[in-house]
């Protein structure tokens, strides 16, 4: 029998601490929908993921009711589809066709349409992630994601200046619901096959047929249970690891329930505490409860380099595999401390991009003038991928130059999105850099200072 | 199915006997139970075991809730699987 202490803190974490887990997501692979067809190879498509997915909801729902811990996204992440439609050149096709099933199925997000060119792209390629900007315009659940770099190939700089113009049109798109699409894309460097979370999940070649990954949540758990301690950071990084702990073991029993359920393979479980917009569920108040007055104060790259850390040890042990990104997500506008900090003036690009060289997983969810060029853009990208790409680690950026809006300005997405304001941004011209072009070439694996 | 109910709120007379009644018609068994009373807050834990009669659980567990509102407390119902999860490190791993 349990002690009333444990029952409590369970049912308090839930209810006053925003405990959830934050997604199930399916992975499907689409490689048996590949024909030279646009329209029969997205009638395949619309079929597997009716087929495999249909119950995803309905089993997230009972397993949550069960449980009596809400899961908050059921999510489905597929075949990089620049890879399913290359013989057909059918990317509209089935992005309009896996729109339809997301939809159709009840689930919150589809990610997948993806190309993977961290070393170089082929004409259709190219092609492909020219057509994200309007992909993403005309669709609602699907997102997208463009490995761009890697630790072994490099960095293709051909394709992070192409980036950088594929964001301006995504955000020009989507004028009219302060630039959108950008939410909905995000470029990596060492891109992770079993992410379970968006806009970056995908589902790698080295995977299942069909498979659960799950990705815990819980930052407000962490901070309420920080509130009691008084001692030193050996102390803190205990209490955290404790918590991680907790949190993942929830994770984990979700994956292991929904993939019987489902029939499937049971994959990973993302250790990442993702924050939502909501108080109490935020990262930077973790930071804060520390004791910084402020993220983005001098302290917090420390203080959340020893938080990524302690969530990792306690999640590993939780876990009978773990992956996907697994680290402190530092998404601006899905953060009410974030925001804060970054309306006061406290949280700087420059900071966060130096935050993101000690967690998971990069610039995410930041707000920039809508004037900001495409060039500019382009060299953000290039500065964190290089972050990832020199310290072996996932580094990724979601950026959303909303469109007519000015430093100062908010831009609203709402649900788990949120509101970000938005960020000044170093004007200095990176043109000539950007419009070299080639490739950078891959790191040292020794001498690492 | 094991499970556990927890009950709580403010403490008055015959709370034990209309939940284990409720319980007894859903054909749900008490295996074990504990009550303290902190601060004038009623806190009971009770470990069940649901029968080959019982309703599904959404039905055990909306039955609960209505309970609850009825009586002027809190009831939840969740599978026993969620407390080893959290609180036992050797959770079967099946």
């Amino acid at each position: 029998m349990y002690s009333t202490k444990e029952i409590l803190e369970t049912i308090n974490m839930v209810s006053r601490q925003h405990l959830d887990v934050r997604t199930i997501t399916l992975g499907i692979s689409l490689l048996d929908c590949i024909t030279d067809d646009a329209d029969r190879t997205a009638a395949k498509v619309y079929d597997k993921i009716m087929r495999k997915a249909g119950d995803l909801v309905a089993t997230g729902n009972a397993i949550s009711e069960e449980i009596g811990i809400p899961i908050v996204n059921k999510r489905v992440s597929v075949t990089p589809v620049s890879i399913v439609s290359a013989a057909s050149r059918g990317h509209m096709q089935i992005i309009r066709a896996l729109d339809r099933a997301a939809k159709e199925i009840g689930i919150d997000f589809l990610g997948g349409y993806t190309a993977l060119v961290h070393k170089a792209m082929t004409p259709y390629e190219r092609e492909f992630i020219e057509s994200i900007p309007e992909a993403l315009a005309e669709t609602e659940k699907v997102c997208s994601s463009v490995n761009v770099a890697t630790s072994k190939a490099g960095i293709n700089m051909d394709a992070v200046r192409l980036m950088g113009k594929v964001f301006k049109q995504a955000a020009y798109l989507t004028r009219d619901r302060d630039s959108l699409a950008c939410a909905k894309l995000v470029v990596f460097a060492n891109a992770v096959e079993d992410n379970p979370f968006m806009a970056g999940a995908f589902l790698g070649m080295g995977e299942d047929d069909c498979v659960v990954n799950v990705g815990v949540s819980g930052p407000g758990v962490v901070k309420v249970a920080l509130e009691q301690v008084d001692g030193d950071l050996t102390e803190v990084a205990e209490v955290i690891k404790q918590t991680a702990f907790k949190i993942t073991r929830v994770g984990q029993l979700v994956a292991r329930e929904a993939a019987a359920r489902l029939g499937v393979s049971c994959g990973i479980v993302d250790l990442s505490l993702a924050p939502t917009p909501a108080v109490g569920d935020s990262v930077a108040h973790i930071l804060e409860e520390i004791g910084l007055e402020s993220v983005g104060a001098c302290g917090t790259t420390a203080t959340l380099a020893m938080l990524n850390v302690a969530v990792k040890k306690g999640g590993i042990m939780a876990s009978s595999h773990v992956g996907g990104l697994s680290g402190a997500f530092i998404p601006v506008s899905e953060d009410a401390g974030m925001i804060a900090a970054a309306k006061s003036g406290a949280l700087t690009i420059e900071k966060l991009e130096a935050m993101t060289a000690v967690c998971s997983v990069g610039l995410d969810m930041i707000a920039i003038p809508g004037d900001v060029s495409e060039e500019i853009i382009s060299a953000i990208i290039a500065d964190e991928i290089a972050i990832g790409v020199v310290n072996t680690k996932t580094t990724a950026v979601r950026v959303i130059p909303v469109w007519g809006k000015k430093e100062g300005d908010t831009a609203v997405f709402g649900g788990l999105l949120g509101e970000a304001p938005i960020m000044p941004v170093n004007r200095s011209d990176p043109s000539k850099f950007i419009h070299r072009g080639g490739r950078i070439p891959a790191p040292l694996h020794s001498n690492k200072n | 199915m094991k499970a556990i109910v927890s009950v709580l709120g403010k403490d008055k007379k015959g709370i034990i006997a209309r939940v284990s009644g409720a319980l007894y018609e859903m054909d749900v068994n008490v295996e074990d139970i504990s009550q303290t009373i902190l601060q004038d807050c009623f806190t009971m834990i009770m470990a069940v075991e649901t029968g080959a009669d019982s309703p599904k659980f959404d039905v055990i567990k909306q039955s609960l809730r209505a309970l609850g509102e009825q009586i002027g407390v809190q009831i939840n119902i969740q599978i026993k699987d969620i407390f080893d999860a959290m609180h036992r490190i050797d959770t079967p791993t099946k």
